[in-house]
């Protein structure tokens, strides 16, 4: 077909799409004016930008039942977005597809304390889940940086996490039930009201499946009672080393921190330029660790990590003796990412995560790197689960810099699988890391996750092009997963 | 200490390309559970040894076929344990039959399900090959969570070669103590009790008694005991391994058991028979001769599920699943065993 051709089936497409959802939908809900479209042309990850044939904004699940059918019947994708803060280019829009924003489904249905559950709409956002528990004493655990703006919806399709991880668990440990529209526009409720439910866990397959397998329209998550005390320690270290084997000797004392954060000189430096926190400025490192449960046990806990700081090697422990200073200590690190951006035209933040062992040498390796790219680089590090997010200063305006530091970015994270790590922890794959998919699985793994993506979406309209690479994608960008000593993709011709 | 991946690749391979079924299994210490397979045995259990493990890192990777007990021990030398607290029903249990059962014992209400604790595995689909999926990380969203999926489909999508599981230190101390209650009552304390930061580590409602599990540093237990009363148990790790392991007289009945799952402040149920709670009160046992169908309708009632864990005759073990979930069910079976070979029949008939 010419050019001409496919522009003029696409636009007939489009104007049958636009016309067919105004039957379904109030006018004010069908958005397809350029001017309307922009603001969703890219979520958290601006450097992706594409605009949608339309979006949609229903706000009852029978419209998005309808919707989806129609997409469904016109072979249109459908892209569906919450609040848009992902990091990965999750939301990015389908230039031949829909936008199904989820942003009207912002209820929360119904909180329920005897059973300690809270029913949500996906466009609820994170943090509001918390604030509506609060007068039972209750809260909800997983709490992503972006918690102030981040939907309940995007944090399922995106399996997102936080600070308090390693004790508390990701999205998929902390949800209970999910109402998920099918591309046949079916209603599936998946999970109960119960721990488990009877079949295949699609509870676990559906967390952080990217809105490839479905629409999530409904959201149970599980409430915890909020802890009686929490502590913040902060500790000083001359040498990154010294600060990684401090993370290492906390848990070998048997102490599950509910949050252990490190942050690098040069994250230290900029934090503090932004927010005068009162860190420790010219350490190398500094540590964070947050300690929480009851009164006792975390009076026993704070003495005993003073004392396994102090040996590791610490130049400075300092112990938050009030609320105020405990939240002070937290400032810094939960400013990070905008005082990075303070101090550079742009930045670029990574996700991979390691086996925490490996960390001198990634850090090094990571040093080197930065040297080799001239991009300097901040290092932020949920070092209680290994999830390290690398922020690679750069300046979009110089010609070449972004394409470098894409570059710099792909290659920390080959090097987080490579010592026996992951290319995402929390972010997701989305349009960004799609190309280091490839680096993590082989052709069979890969056509297995096709497989599951056929299984529940047959024609390929949900998300489309996102989260896992076609075979022909990863050989064209030349991936070497060397899978038992064979070349990768044999039966693909090499471009 | 063995790997004998190929030689189970190869098994399968043949059973794929002569179309015949294959029984996949270890020890059979779980045979008991799901509908009985007819199929050529695969026996997994030569499959076994701890590959990594690193207290540091809260990981630990083994061969499916590693006996449950092994890896028990090892972790105690480091003070750490399986905080899912599985039943292991023989000592021969193996870690593949584990995960595939999803089984998790008393402390599942209070720290996780095995499922919640799996962070990778390498399996066999049905095509014979070999894949690997997650890894020895806690946080990991790269593709499709596979390996969760894998718990608890009794071995109907895959054969599970290796597992890699989060590990969590054990506490300083326990106590159990014991109050006399009605059921109303048990129910309503265990919900009340959980709205509240306590170190609870397990409960169990016997019909008469409510036990109470608490684990910590001896001051929060101390702290606690004044919150939840009761009397203290002698040392109690044996009462504890009885109960999941159905070692309690509760389990000693030749009659039906059931295990009803629902919200855990569901008010008692009234069906006949002889009821256990755990879970704080999300899982229900139910000794009961009362036809299958209505013990199913009084469960969907409240929304939960009911299992028959233990029973024999033409009765679907699995709660019957709606025909839209169903049909999602059966599209994931196709995706992974497109010529049915493993376990087919074992959790519903249609996969």
């Amino acid at each position: 077909m010419s050019t001409t051709a496919k522009q003029s089936t696409a636009s007939t497409t489009r104007e049958i799409l636009i016309r067919r959802f105004k039957a379904l939908l109030p006018a004010e809900q069908v958005l397809s004016s350029a001017e309307d479209l922009h603001p969703y042309e890219c979520d958290g990850l601006s450097a992706y930008r594409k605009l949608p044939l339309a979006v949609v904004l229903p706000d009852t699940i029978e419209q998005v039942q309808k919707i989806v059918e129609l997409c469904a019947e016109l072979d249109v994708p459908v892209v569906a977005r919450g609040a848009g803060t992902g990091l990965s280019g999750g939301a990015l829009p389908h230039d031949q597809g829909v936008l199904l924003s989820l942003a009207r489904f912002n209820r929360i249905l119904q909180v329920d304390p005897q059973q300690r559950v809270a029913r949500v709409q996906p466009g609820v956002r994170n943090l509001a889940i918390s604030e509506a528990a609060a007068p039972f004493g209750l809260y909800y655990a997983p709490d992503p940086s972006s918690q102030i703006a981040c939907s309940i919806g995007g944090n399922v399709a995106e399996n997102a996490g936080g600070v308090h991880c390693l004790k508390y668990g990701l999205t998929v440990h902390n949800i209970q039930q999910l109402k998920v529209v099918t591309i046949d526009g079916e209603l599936l409720t998946i999970g109960g009201s119960g721990l488990d439910a009877a079949g295949y866990d699609l509870l676990a397959l559906m967390t952080g499946s990217e809105g490839m397998l479905g629409v999530i329209v409904e959201v149970t998550v599980k409430l915890l009672p909020k802890p009686e005390r929490a502590q913040v320690i902060l500790a000083a270290f001359d040498d990154v080393v010294n600060a990684g084997q401090a993370v290492g000797n906390i848990i070998s004392a048997g102490i599950i921190p509910a949050g252990l954060e490190m942050m690098d000189k040069l994250a230290i430096q900029a934090a503090e330029d932004f927010v005068h926190a009162g860190y420790p400025v010219g350490a190398a490192a500094i540590l964070l660790c947050e300690l929480d449960g009851t009164n006792e046990e975390v009076s026993a806990h704070v003495y005993q990590v003073r004392e396994i700081l102090n040996q590791s090697g610490a130049t400075e422990v300092r112990t938050a003796d009030s609320e105020a200073e405990r939240m002070n200590f937290w400032k810094g690190r939960k400013a990070a990412f905008p005082a990075v951006g303070r101090i550079s035209p742009d930045y670029y933040c990574m996700d991979g995560t390691i086996p925490r062992k490996h960390l001198p040498e990634v850090l090094r390796k990571m040093a080197d790197m930065s040297k080799e790219y001239d991009l300097p680089v901040a290092n932020v590090f949920h070092a209680g689960d290994g999830n390290l997010h690398p922020l690679i200063l750069y300046d979009a305006n110089k010609p070449g810099e972004l394409e470098r530091t894409e570059e710099f970015g792909g290659k920390i994270l080959e090097l987080c699988v490579e010592v026996g790590g992951t290319i995402t922890g929390e972010h997701g794959v989305g349009m960004e890391k799609i190309n280091q998919m490839c680096v993590q699985f082989d052709a069979l793994e890969l056509t297995q996750f096709h497989a599951i993506k056929n299984a529940l979406d047959p024609k390929g309209l949900l998300n489309p092009g996102k989260a896992v690479p076609t075979l022909h994608r990863c050989a064209e960008f030349g991936a070497m997963h060397v899978h038992h000593g064979e070349l990768p993709f044999p039966e693909l011709d090499r471009f | 200490m063995a790997d004998i991946s190929e030689q189970l690749q190869q098994q399968v391979r043949s059973a794929v390309d002569s179309r015949r079924p294959l029984s996949i299994h270890a020890r059979k210490t779980k045979s008991f559970y799901g509908h009985p397979v007819e199929g050529t045995p695969l026996d997994v259990s030569g499959h076994n040894g701890i590959l990594h493990y690193e207290p540091t890192e809260l990981v630990i990777t083994a061969r499916a076929g590693t006996p449950l007990p092994v890896i028990e021990q090892t972790l105690a030398e480091e003070g750490q344990m399986l905080a899912f607290e599985p039943p292991h029903f023989g000592e021969a249990a193996t870690l593949g039959g584990t995960i595939a059962c999803n089984l998790s014992g008393p402390r599942r209400a209070y720290a996780g399900a095995a499922r919640d604790f799996v962070l990778g595995c390498k399996l066999i689909n049905g095509q014979g090959e070999i894949l690997q999926f997650g890894g020895e990380v806690m946080k990991n969203v790269a593709g499709y969570d596979v390996s969760r999926l894998m718990a608890g489909a009794l071995g109907t999508l895959g054969v599970l070669l290796e597992v890699s599981l989060k590990v969590l230190p054990r506490a300083e101390s326990e106590q159990t103590v014991v109050l006399e209650t009605s059921d109303a009552e048990a129910i309503e304390r265990m919900n009340g009790w959980a709205r509240k930061p306590l170190p609870i580590t397990a409960t169990c409602y016997d019909g008469a008694s409510l036990y109470v599990r608490l684990a910590g540093t001896q001051s929060t237990i101390r702290a606690a005991r004044k919150v939840i009363g009761g009397e203290e148990m002698p040392p109690t790790r044996t009462w504890w391994n009885k109960l999941k392991e159905q070692q309690h007289a509760f389990f000693s009945s030749s009659k039906p058991l059931w295990r009803l799952s629902l919200a855990s402040n569901t008010p008692p149920i009234k069906l006949d028979g002889k009821w256990l709670y755990e879970w704080g009160g999300a899982q229900r046992w139910l000794v009961s001769e009362e036809p299958a169908e209505r013990i199913r309708r009084a469960v969907e009632k409240v929304d939960g599920h009911a299992t028959l864990y233990r029973g024999a005759g033409n009765i679907e073990v699995f709660h019957p699943l709606p025909e839209a979930m169903m049909k999602v069910q059966r599209n994931l079976k196709q995706a992974f065993d497109p010529e049915r070979i493993f376990n087919p029949g074992r959790m519903y008939k249609q996969i």
